[in-house]
């Protein structure tokens, strides 16, 4: 274990990189992510790393190489953000049903229109239904170590599927905060060295990548990944475990603060777990018996894990930083399927905020909070915004 | 329709066993086959390279016949042949 | 090089596959592979070739393969070499590998036009070969930007006011050659030894080399099938479709295209070739025929320019 360092989220993240040392990385530029890629290029021009530097003309592009290399025998990482991934969109379906495991840092930033460069989960929510495991940070340590954790995850043979790293646009890109790294050969042995399978470069045993299948057997294959996904639930937890071992930091797939007592219940993901927390032990101080859960793994959704988190509880809030105009968004609609099988569920309410990196703060979540406990407020509400 | 389940196949959509089309048998499609005149046949071979679906077979450096598992009758190997030994006969017509 | 030697070569490509009779496509690829011993990694982009050598659970590939989707063949492509640099400076792998990519037009011409771009200019080392048929043919004869003017598609019929497509195509050959790469070439399928030979060059070249081939579609041309290569020939020596290569900076007629240029060979009309395709009927009709006289104008125009390039 290093000294602890000040360093923002971008940069740690490049920093877990270079530990890792991916063959192949390609991207292409846009904020907040940029940080990661700039870092990561002068470790390739001092010559501190193996890796192949591919500086795409798109993103599309980007994780196109991605997949042309991860396919060909390669560990591979890249990043994006916002219209970055959305231009990804096509080519995220294609990796996971290739079943490429690559790792994507997404520094999470709204979608146009109007363009804003700041944080909310809307780019990410897009790729929710690609067949990508998706881990949610809340702080630059976290997008540190769900880093590595991510590499052993989509790598495991029962798993093998990309994985976004998210960590909220500026709010941890580009904000110091304490790290504390862990040392290179310990992030090394955790997580191990790339196994292939069926390599394209192994042309004695010449492999088909990406062929045609028509209905007789596309739905056989798109169940693989989720399959694979089922299987991701346990993998996730088994080295969440694992790294609580060699860096003292235990994580789970949903973490819940003072729910066990708690009648009422705020979800959410990302940065605003801290500022939840902070409320959480005000109002406690109060007498009022508040808890919260933050998402770690959002794809696959533990909704067991959330479920007994929620279980026997008066009211929920789900925040979610990311809005389904027409209906309730994501992390609420989730939430919702995970209790429903339950026999005296919850009132679930959700709150929709911080779009294109509104400021969040914390008497909006007292007022939340205060809110469910008087039974009150709409199923789905837009916090803060002048009608 | 097939009957192989999910986890039975290789993982993301790859297939393992290298030049398999040779067992879909596109010869079925064919309404003229084309027939060789060895009398008047070089073994020039230009049949052989223009072939779009391998159906000329050469052993040795000879032309020794078609491939009618595979051949489609398209006909460019009669267009082509420089000494017209090789015609297009209608399927099912002696 | 004769087709005795070539017979000893493997079929990279095997039969089985699902183009319609008589596709140039295969007989182009299957060229192309030859021009090559070592071994290779090919990249498609989607379409009929795509599709129709690779329908699960049935492969027509003997060599690794690899599509990822429509428009980014040289993207996934960079990512194979660049994956293949890395492994090989790490000493995880020996062998000397060649990476080719197949596209259509619309791979090419229109939808990867950025990714091929790109892959030019960061200077991978790989072949890109263009299967030109000129249309979007897999999914049924539309206009691409490599459809010829006067030639009636889905999208760009003939009517009673319009001759069918009213624009020239871009000449993409002479596009990705003012990205300055080491080899650019035009080919045809008819004459094999030029395709292999170019294909060879383009192959061996350290860099990024493209091939632009013509490839005669009975679908979407409505000609017969058995007609493939005679067209293939037409389009040569009509002018239609020059053969010649761009390496290090020289520029080369080649084939039948050199012996037009020396004088050796007539060259023959356009209207030859108009009159040789169903897509081109209308043109044939009085109220049309101003057309035919632009298409040969431009024709003779696009091949005198090539000729100065060529310094002939």
């Amino acid at each position: 274990m290093s000294e602890p360092m000040a360093i923002n989220g971008d940069m740690a993240i490049a920093m877990a990189w270079k530990q890792i040392d991916p063959d192949v990385v390609a991207a292409y530029p846009i904020t907040p992510q940029t940080i990661i890629v700039e870092a990561f290029s002068d470790f390739v021009a001092n010559g501190e790393v193996n890796t192949e530097y591919v500086c795409a003309e798109s993103e599309h592009s980007a994780l196109t190489i991605c997949v042309g290399a991860s396919a060909a025998g390669a560990r591979v990482a890249t990043a994006t953000a916002s219209a970055g991934l959305a231009f990804m969109w096509e080519m995220l379906y294609v990796t996971a049903s290739m079943r490429m495991p690559i790792i994507m840092a997404v520094a999470n930033r709204t979608l146009s229109g109007p363009i804003n460069i700041h944080c909310d989960h809307s780019d990410a929510m897009g790729g929710r239904d690609s067949g990508w495991l998706q881990l949610f940070g809340e702080n630059v340590q976290e997008a540190y170590d769900n880093t590595i954790m991510a590499f052993r995850i989509a790598e495991d043979m029962r798993v093998r599927l990309p994985i976004m790293t998210c960590l909220d646009g500026f709010i941890i890109t580009h904000a110091l905060e304490r790290l504390e790294m862990l040392d290179d050969k310990t992030v090394k042995d955790f997580v191990g060295p790339f196994r292939p399978v069926r390599p394209l470069l192994d042309v004695k045993q010449p492999t088909t990548y990406g062929p045609l299948a028509m209905p007789d057997y596309y739905y056989e294959l798109k169940y693989q990944v989720q399959a694979s996904m089922d299987a991701a639930l346990d993998v996730a937890k088994k080295t969440m475990d694992d790294f609580a071992k060699v860096s003292g930091r235990k994580y789970h797939l949903a973490e819940g603060y003072r729910t066990e007592d708690a009648d009422y219940v705020m979800v959410a993901m990302g940065s605003t777990a801290g500022t939840m927390r902070y409320v959480v032990d005000q109002l406690r101080a109060q007498g009022k018996k508040v808890g919260a859960v933050k998402v770690r793994l959002f794809r696959p959704f533990p909704a067991a894990d959330v479920a007994k988190l929620l279980e026997g509880k008066k009211a929920v809030a789900v925040m979610d930083r990311a809005m389904s105009p027409g209906t309730g968004s994501p992390l609420y609609m989730d939430v919702l399927q995970s209790i429903s099988r339950m026999k005296d569920p919850p009132r679930v309410s959700n709150y929709v905020y911080g779009l294109g990196g509104r400021d969040l703060i914390p008497g909006q979540l007292t007022e939340v909070f205060q809110e469910i406990m008087a039974n009150k407020g709409d199923r789905i509400n837009f916090m803060g915004v002048r009608k | 329709m097939a009957n192989e389940g999910s986890s039975s196949l290789p993982a993301g959509g790859m297939i393992i066993e290298a030049g398999s089309s040779k067992k879909y048998k596109t010869g079925e499609w064919r309404a003229q086959r084309p027939e060789v005149d060895k009398a008047k046949c070089t073994d020039c071979l230009t049949c052989w390279i223009y072939c779009p679906d391998n159906s000329v077979m050469v052993k040795d450096e000879k032309m020794v016949g078609f491939k009618y598992s595979h051949c489609k009758g398209c006909g460019i190997c009669a267009n082509q042949c420089p000494v017209k030994a090789i015609t297009m006969k209608e399927e099912g017509v002696e | 090089m004769n087709l005795k030697e070539l017979s000893h070569t493997e079929e990279r490509l095997v039969e089985g596959h699902r183009l319609c009779a008589g596709c140039a496509e295969p007989i182009i690829a299957r060229q192309v592979l030859m021009g090559t011993s070592k071994p290779v990694v090919v990249a498609n982009a989607t379409g009929c070739f795509e599709v129709s050598t690779s329908n699960y659970p049935f492969t027509s590939w003997n060599v690794p393969w690899i599509h990822t989707a429509f428009e980014n063949a040289p993207a996934t492509i960079s990512g194979v070499e660049a994956a293949y640099n890395s492994l090989k400076r790490q000493n995880k792998i020996s062998e000397e590998v060649k990476f080719v990519v197949f596209g259509g037009d619309g791979a090419t011409y229109d939808i990867g036009f950025q990714s091929l771009s790109g892959a030019i200019e960061r200077g991978h080392d790989f072949l890109y070969v263009c299967f030109n048929n000129e249309a979007y043919m897999n999914t049924g004869i539309q206009r691409s930007g490599a459809t010829p003017k006067g030639a009636s598609t889905t999208t760009c019929p003939s009517g009673t006011c319009t001759p069918g497509k009213k624009e020239f195509p871009k000449d993409l050959t002479r596009i990705i050659i003012a990205h300055d790469l080491p080899y650019a070439a035009q080919a045809s399928p008819h004459n094999w030894k030029d395709l292999i030979e170019k294909s060879r060059k383009g192959i061996d070249t350290p860099g990024p080399a493209f091939i632009n081939v013509i490839s005669p579609c009975p679908r979407g041309w409505r000609h017969d099938g058995s007609q493939t290569i005679a067209l293939s020939k037409l389009a040569v020596e009509t002018c239609v479709w020059p053969l010649y290569e761009y390496e290090n900076g020289e520029w080369r007629v080649t084939g039948e295209s050199l012996r037009i240029a020396e004088g050796k060979k007539e060259k023959r009309p356009v209207m030859d070739w108009l009159n040789s395709q169903g897509r081109f009927k209308q043109l044939t009709k009085s109220k049309f025929s101003p057309v035919a006289d632009e298409i040969q104008q431009n024709v003779d125009k696009k091949w005198e320019s090539l000729l100065k390039l060529c310094h002939m």
